[in-house]
């Protein structure tokens, strides 16, 4: 009998064992990016922006040349580098803490200048790699290591909504937010990415995709229910769609 | 060689920079350097490059890095307050061996200071401003000429050892003109196979300076000490004018030299040995030099438009063996010939 093979490493992936908990959304989003540049056949072409946080060593993961970019830095970073390298493709992987706390300024800049690069960028609600620390996405009344209480809109305000903010600006090409917590949504969240990537490709300008994740090991959950709270609890706050598409 | 051209010192900077093989700058308007980004604003097009006005200090400097690290020639400038927000970014940059020059048209500190050229960012400049063990090798040009080529020297030398320069000029001599003979362009350019291009063919580059396991840090840090000591054993450079016999040498630099010059030269007018002692380089400093200077002569005079900060490097190398005085003034205003011409009598037993 003929033998197929049916599923292998992406070839933008080392093989390199990650460090991310069980149950944690970093390594399936890491997989569909990189399914994405094997895809569009673009790996010896691309340069990684990794952040700050829980994804830092992406550099070790992606098989890609990568550039480590500090705290809140990777949208600036990667303008450095596509202006350096107009001809590469360019992404950068951020997560909550550094895109939308640290980094405000950077991404919305970016943004508004409609750099053409994509942003990935990974909302699991508080800051994982620091121990679990209230993030400027943590929801109201969420617990955390500094909301012991549950966070307290009158004195943290409200979560950001990245996306809705972003998609207000003129520069994106693509603003969208997905989650990887079902089967049908991986293949929706490789498909926006892969969209992020194609009109950057297309010279479209900046493609901004939020993929909710989950944190197990600082929520406090079990990996299953890690994924149900991702329904119940983010979902409702952080609708899934498109908010921009140009 | 051309004919000489009447440019102001920040203007010569941009333009040396472009000669320079520079085709990305990144900054953010602030005095008195803001003729550096406008320069680029207008001639960085017809030359094909890149100039981009952050939204920060932080986000420019950044930009060089994504810029540096893909092999370009990268720059920005910015003037104290500025330069203070960059330097996380300038401590990543040497600790990931990326090449760039930084300028520094300082203005007097601290806080929002004022706007006028002072040189109270030594410290920051030799001695860390960002964190963790490292260097920055720093030119200290006191002549619009030296604007130009220090800045074309800068980016050689930032290729040469893969390590940020600094440039630390200041308001007066950004600010003032003075003719410049302009160089050729720089035409040669070292290959940056370590640059984050796409791995085509190649095993995939990094660019990173996270060292999760101590050891592997200290480690990294025996090869930055490494390269750090092969910068300050090749680049070191400084002037010594009329030191043979001095009884007394005047150490200063940038604009504080062209003080101290004068002074010197009314000084030898009258038969008094005066000599100057002129870094070029703040880091590396040239200390064997001083401490040469001070077997021999009676004292020296550190002049600086600062409250003190060259001067204690200055004491570090002279080691007691002879006095070192301290003349200076802060906060943006200008340092007074007959001020320093009295301090030199006083000192000479005049
Ligand atoms: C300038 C600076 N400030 C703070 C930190 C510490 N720090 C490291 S990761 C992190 C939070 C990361 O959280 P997030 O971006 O949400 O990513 P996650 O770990 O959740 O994936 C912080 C505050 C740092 N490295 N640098
Ligand atoms: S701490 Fe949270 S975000 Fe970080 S790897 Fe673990 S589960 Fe993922």
């Amino acid at each position: 009998m003929e033998e197929k093979l049916v599923f292998s490493r992406p070839e933008a992936l080392t093989d390199m064992p990650t460090h991310y908990c069980p149950g944690c959304h970093h390594g399936i989003i890491h997989r569909l990016v990189a399914e994405v540049i094997d895809e569009l056949g673009v790996r010896e072409n691309t340069v990684g922006v990794a952040s700050v946080g829980c994804s830092i060593l992406a550099y070790d993961y992606f098989n890609v040349d990568m550039v480590g970019a500090l705290h809140g830095r990777a949208p600036a970073v990667a303008t450095g580098v596509k202006r350096g390298r107009p001809d590469s493709v360019v992404f950068t992987y951020q997560g909550d803490g550094d895109l939308a706390a640290i980094g405000t300024a950077e991404i919305i800049h970016a943004a508004a200048r409609g750099e053409n690069f994509t942003v990935v960028f990974v909302n699991n609600a508080i800051y994982g790699m620091t121990g679990g620390q209230m993030a400027p996405t943590t929801l109201d009344g969420q617990r955390t290591q500094t909301s012991p209480a549950g966070r307290d809109p009158h004195l943290a305000g409200h979560p950001l909504r990245m996306s809705e903010l972003i998609a207000t600006l003129s520069g994106p090409s693509f603003v969208t937010r997905t989650a990887v917590n079902t089967p049908a949504r991986i293949n929706q969240t490789r498909k926006a990415i892969k969209k992020a990537f194609e009109l950057q490709l297309a010279g479209r300008g900046l493609g901004f995709v939020e993929v909710l994740s989950t944190c197990p090991t600082n929520w406090g959950l079990g990996a299953v229910e890690s994924g149900q709270w991702v329904d119940s609890h983010m979902i409702p706050y952080y609708p899934l769609g498109v908010f921009k598409e140009d | 060689m051309s004919e000489k051209i009447l440019l102001k010192g920040n203007e010569a900077c941009a333009m040396g920079a472009i000669l320079a093989g520079c085709r990305h700058y990144f900054g953010y308007p602030i005095t008195p350097q803001t003729e550096i980004p406008e320069y680029f604003a207008k001639h960085m097009p017809e030359a094909g490059g890149v100039f981009l006005q952050a939204e920060s200090e932080i986000a420019a400097i950044s930009m060089v890095y994504g810029a540096a690290a893909t092999g370009r020639r990268a720059m920005t400038s910015s003037s104290s307050p500025g330069i203070s927000l960059k330097q996380e970014t300038i401590s990543t940059l040497s600790a990931g061996d990326l090449p760039c020059l930084i300028v520094n048209v300082a203005r007097g500190g601290p806080g929002l200071g004022c706007i006028q050229g002072a040189q109270s960012d030594y410290f920051q400049s030799v001695k860390g401003g960002g964190h963790g063990d490292y260097r920055l090798l720093t030119l200290a040009p006191n002549s619009v000429q030296e604007m130009m080529d220090l800045t074309i020297l800068g980016f050689e030398l930032a290729d040469k050892h893969r390590n940020p320069v600094l440039i630390l000029s200041d308001g007066v001599v950004g600010q003032m003109m003075e003719p410049v003979s302009v160089p050729e362009p720089v035409t040669s350019f070292p290959e940056k196979p370590w640059a984050a291009v796409g791995a085509k063919g190649r095993p995939k580059n990094i660019i990173n300076t996270l060292h999760l396991n101590a050891a592997v840090c200290e480690e990294r840090n025996r090869e930055l000490q490494a390269k750090y000591k092969r910068i300050a054993d090749a680049e070191l450079r400084y002037e010594e004018i009329d030191t043979q016999d001095a009884d007394l040498v005047l150490v200063a630099y940038g604009i504080s030299s062209r003080i101290a010059l004068t002074v010197k030269n009314r000084a030898r007018a009258e038969g008094l040995k005066v000599g100057v002692l002129r870094p070029i380089t703040l880091w590396p400093f040239p200390t064997e030099a001083l401490r040469r200077l001070a077997e021999r002569v009676k004292g020296f005079l550190a002049i600086e438009q600062s409250a003190g900060q060259m001067v204690e490097d200055v004491r570090l190398a002279v080691e007691g063996r002879a006095p070192v005085a301290f003349h200076g003034r802060s906060g943006g205003v200008m340092i007074q010939l007959d001020d320093v011409e009295a301090d030199v009598r006083k000192l000479l037993g005049r």
